[in-house]
């Protein structure tokens, strides 16, 4: 059984590491496609800033399916629900996202004006939406989702599309949007020169500006909306269905966790640290050092996300006591151990190959080899 | 309990999303290892000839590769969002190859894929022909892993059903991966894929020979095709009778549908060669057999016989009354999960649980189910015979006529012959759709031949889908059809315009700086030079 806890929790720390890879390495390709008609004003500048990603998007957007994959396994149960439950944000997320790789690869097909500046339109959308979305489901875990359970365990979801579009869901959405912009400029600073150099140092000022605001923002609606806690149930380690647990809405604070344990104080400190001092980088005009940084950024907001749900993964706002938890919806020790095993061997890898990936294709990215190029993007 | 609708709904849907994503899969599949076998030759001998054509038929991979990698993602989306149940009931199991697919190959192959297309002028010649094998390797192993999941849903091993959590739970991790019915259709359809890509680039070059244009790349691409197809078409029939053979014994219903077989027969059995399989009077009629082959093919030997679907009927219909008993108990324990005496009720009947679930359709209280009722989910237990049978005849059919093609094609390419003989080169080019069809209807055969099961004698299809409104379903699958209209028009559009174009210009590394050396982290570029373009000239003068 202490296995199984201890499998369990592992997991759980995964699924975060991968949703933080996701985030800066989708959210930083997705930045470029959303600040990409105001960094790139001419045909070619655009062009610049998606070569810049073009030999590393594809392979970021990985992180993308890998979190998708590794909920599927480790918390199939979050999974059915809460891609069923979401399932007109989940479409509106999907058929942004397809944009991305078809806009990338067919955009600088063809010499048309208005062809490029549809693909341009279709990529703002495919960075702008799925960011925005992906941050939006995350606040809409701080409210809870009405969902609740028959007998054998088949879903039912009965609120409404726009319910998940809330007030305190649009401003973690913007969080999302704002630390992707940030990302996406940085990356733009560090493989682009001059004018585009320029305007992309002025957008990352801007877009950790709003960042801490943002943040904050959300850390004060969390610590004065009503948290969920769980008042019995068979416990962490043991083999059960979200039927046979108590759990209450409202009495309970979001901050629990963190009066218990004031280390986790340092999550968000880590959050604000990495938009601030993203911020004097960018300004310094060291991009390399701002992209570090604002990676650690996402790694502080997430992990603060993450700290303050622990051990909620999926809060019902209907039936609170039928709420997914990592207890309650993870998969077998048997599919854990099996997991881990392969996640040891590749993740590791994948971090390797992935740098050498971008140690092959460093430097920065000219206009004139660009233009003179038939595989550029 | 789900509205009908609904369900048939998401199976259209599902269907789809997946034969639009099956038809770029299986090129990516092929196409890929072509290009590295070019590239080999290219590091091997360095004729430059080899390395255009790598660049040339790279940049049609990529032209395919965008649609696959955008509709693959609508299928890590579509099991949460439409198959919620499903999902939620075997994901212990399920989710563990598809989240390994992304960690061993979607991730080897997106990564390296990057550097194959931008990466010629930064890599040395063998660090690119390395990356160009791990792009072939990692959309390989994607496929060894998809299938692996799907054959787990083809003959379910290694699994148990768990009441404590009301869904299937893994128990052997080996039995999962090493099903047999996950190999062998594994090996069938990648090698499937090779065969698609092999005529792709067979029918292109023949279009070009026929034009005499860029002579030199289409005939040396023209015989590794065919070469490579020839091998590959013969793999691909062998393997798909150990697959028929495998499902036989695993999936006693899909093989009697396959063949049309309803009334269980002495051996040897006849083989239908045509019929037109009625499911309302559940018989053939327009029959035309052969004796003795039905025995062969479907067990190795002239005295071996299978099930009728008439037989596996009444089997079925004894398993759904093993089934009451297994839900009644299920029932028990989701409310007393230490309920004893349900649980040694449920231990039981276990195996047949499935075949409760298969009844509840009819009757949602299996306690009062009647025998009209019983005999309505028995009959549910034989898929669409018609479907089944012709999927499979059009796709064998076309796979021998592609055996065909090949065996000539190789024939008159190593005579030399090949370009004078325009007819052939003319139905070369014809017959590019020819592989992606037989795809399509592999995937048909797989899948409706699995019906009425997700989990084949575990889980039905009609429990299996999330629990939406019909309207929710009309509005995505209008959006999936408007979107994935636009995308193939416009994919169609610029494929025939690449070949159109041909390999005139060259030019690769994306506008990335060629960085041979760097001092103090500094880049200092280089100009790189562009042989390809000048030798391909030299070989377009030699014409």
């Amino acid at each position: 059984m202490e296995n199984y806890v201890i499998l369990q929790v592992i997991w759980w720390l995964l699924l975060g590491i991968l949703l933080m890879g996701l985030a800066i390495m989708v959210g930083m390709d997705m930045g470029v496609g959303a600040i990409l008609r105001y960094v790139g004003r001419t045909d070619i500048e655009r062009r610049v800033a998606l070569n810049i990603i073009g030999p590393h998007w594809d392979g970021n957007q990985v992180w993308f399916v890998l979190g998708g994959g590794a909920i599927f396994a480790a918390f199939p149960l979050v999974y059915a629900t809460a891609f069923s439950g979401f399932y007109v944000v989940m479409l509106l997320l999907l058929w942004t996202m397809i944009l991305r790789p078809v806009g990338f690869e067919y955009r600088s097909k063809l010499l048309s004006p208005a062809w490029r500046n549809l693909w341009d339109w279709a990529l703002f959308i495919s960075g702008f939406v799925p960011m925005l979305v992906f941050g939006a489901a995350f606040g809409n875990l701080f409210m809870g989702v009405p969902f609740h359970f028959e007998w054998n365990m088949t879903s039912f979801y009965t609120g409404s599309f726009l319910g998940l579009l809330n007030p305190f869901a649009i401003l973690c959405g913007l969080l999302a949007v704002a630390l992707a912009a940030y990302m996406g400029s940085v990356t733009i600073m560090n493989g682009a020169e001059g004018v585009m150099f320029e305007r992309a140092r002025g957008l990352a000022r801007t877009m950790a500006i709003a960042a801490v605001i943002l943040f904050a923002a959300g850390g004060l609606w969390v610590a004065n909306i009503g948290g969920f806690q769980i008042i019995s149930g068979p416990g962490a380690g043991v083999a059960q269905t979200p039927l046979q647990q108590v759990v209450s809405h409202g009495s309970a604070s979001w901050l629990a966790n963190y009066r218990v344990y004031p280390l986790l104080w340092l999550l968000p400190i880590t959050g604000f640290f990495g938009m601030l001092s993203g911020l004097l980088a960018a300004w310094a005009r060291r991009s390399h050092l701002a992209w570090w940084l604002g990676a650690l950024a996402w790694i502080g907001v997430i992990g603060t996300a993450g700290a303050a749900l622990f051990p909620f993964m999926l809060p019902s706002s209907s039936t609170p006591s039928q709420s997914l938890t990592i207890w309650n919806s993870s998969s077998s020790e048997l599919t854990l151990t099996w997991m881990l095993g392969f996640a040891l061997v590749f993740v590791p890898l994948i971090v390797w190959y992935t740098s050498w990936a971008f140690y092959v294709m460093r430097g920065k990215v000219l206009e004139e080899e660009v233009a003179s190029d038939e595989h550029a993007y | 309990m789900i509205d009908p609708t609904v369900v048939d709904l998401s199976r259209t849907q599902f269907a789809v999303t997946v034969l639009y994503h099956f038809l770029f899969v299986p090129l990516t599949l092929g196409l890929s290892f072509l290009l590295a076998a070019m590239e080999t030759v290219y590091v091997v001998t360095g004729k430059v000839i080899y390395k255009q054509m790598a660049q040339f038929w790279g940049k049609l991979f990529m032209i395919n590769f965008a649609l696959g990698v955008a509709t693959g993602l609508t299928m890590e989306f579509e099991f949460g969002t439409n198959w919620s149940f499903y999902s939620g009931f075997v994901g212990d199991i399920f989710g563990a190859p598809l989240a390994i697919e992304g960690l061993m190959a979607f991730f080897m192959e997106s990564t390296f894929v990057g550097l194959m297309i931008f990466g010629w002028d930064r890599l040395r010649k063998g660090q690119h022909l390395a990356v160009t094998y791990l792009v072939a390797l990692g959309s390989n192993l994607s496929a060894l892993w998809i299938l692996i999941a799907n054959g787990f849903m083809q003959d379910p091993r290694g699994a148990v059903f768990d009441p404590t959590t009301m869904r299937m739970q893994l128990t052997s991790f080996t039995q999962l991966i090493f099903s047999p019915d996950a190999q062998a259709k594994f090996v069938h359809t990648s090698i499937a894929g090779y065969v698609t890509a092999a005529l792709f680039v067979a029918g292109v070059s023949a279009w070009y020979m026929l034009r005499k244009r860029h002579l030199e790349l289409a005939r040396r691409s023209f015989r590794m095709a065919v070469l490579f197809g020839v091998l590959a078409t013969m793999g691909v029939i062998t393997l798909g009778d150990a697959l028929g053979f495998v499902g036989a014994h695993a999936q006693p219903t899909k093989l009697a549908a396959m063949e049309g077989l309803w009334k269980s027969e002495s051996a040897p059995m006849a083989w239908n060669v045509i019929a037109f399989p009625s499911q309302q009077a559940q018989k053939n009629v327009g029959v035309i057999q052969i004796p003795y082959v039905l025995s062969l093919l479907a067990t190795h030997s002239l005295y071996g016989t299978v099930p009728g679907m008439l037989e596996l009927e009444k089997r079925a219909a004894r398993r759904i009354q093993n089934g009451i008993p297994a839900i009644e108990a299920l029932q028990t324990l989701s409310k007393h999960p230490r309920d004893a005496a349900a649980m040694a009720q449920f231990k039981a009947h276990e195996k047949d649980l499935g075949f409760g679930f298969l009844l509840q359709r009819y009757a949602p209280n299996v306690a009062t189910a009647t025998p009209v009722q019983i005999r309505q989910a028995a009959r549910d237990a034989i898929p669409e015979v018609s479907v089944v049978f012709w999927s499979f005849r059009i796709m064998v059919g076309l796979g021998l006529a592609m055996l065909a093609f090949f065996v000539l094609g190789v024939i008159y390419t190593m005579r030399n012959v090949v370009q004078d003989r325009p007819w052939f080169l003319k139905t070369a080019v014809w017959m590019i759709p020819i592989p992606f069809i037989a795809c399509e209807m592999g995937w048909l055969v797989a899948e409706v031949g699995r019906q009425p099961w997700t989990v084949f004698e575990i889980l039905p299809t009609w429990m299996s889908a999330s629990t939406h409104s019909v309207g929710y379903l009309v509005f995505s699958l209008i959006g999936f059809v408007l979107l994935y209209t636009v995308f193939i028009i416009i994919e169609m559009y610029l494929m025939v315009r690449a070949i159109r174009q041909g390999p005139e210009s060259h030019g690769s590394g994306g506008g990335h700086r060629n960085v041979t050396t760097t001092h103090g982290g500094l880049p200092r570029p280089t100009l790189a030079l562009q042989p390809s373009s000048s030798a391909l000239q030299r070989s377009n003068r030699e014409e």
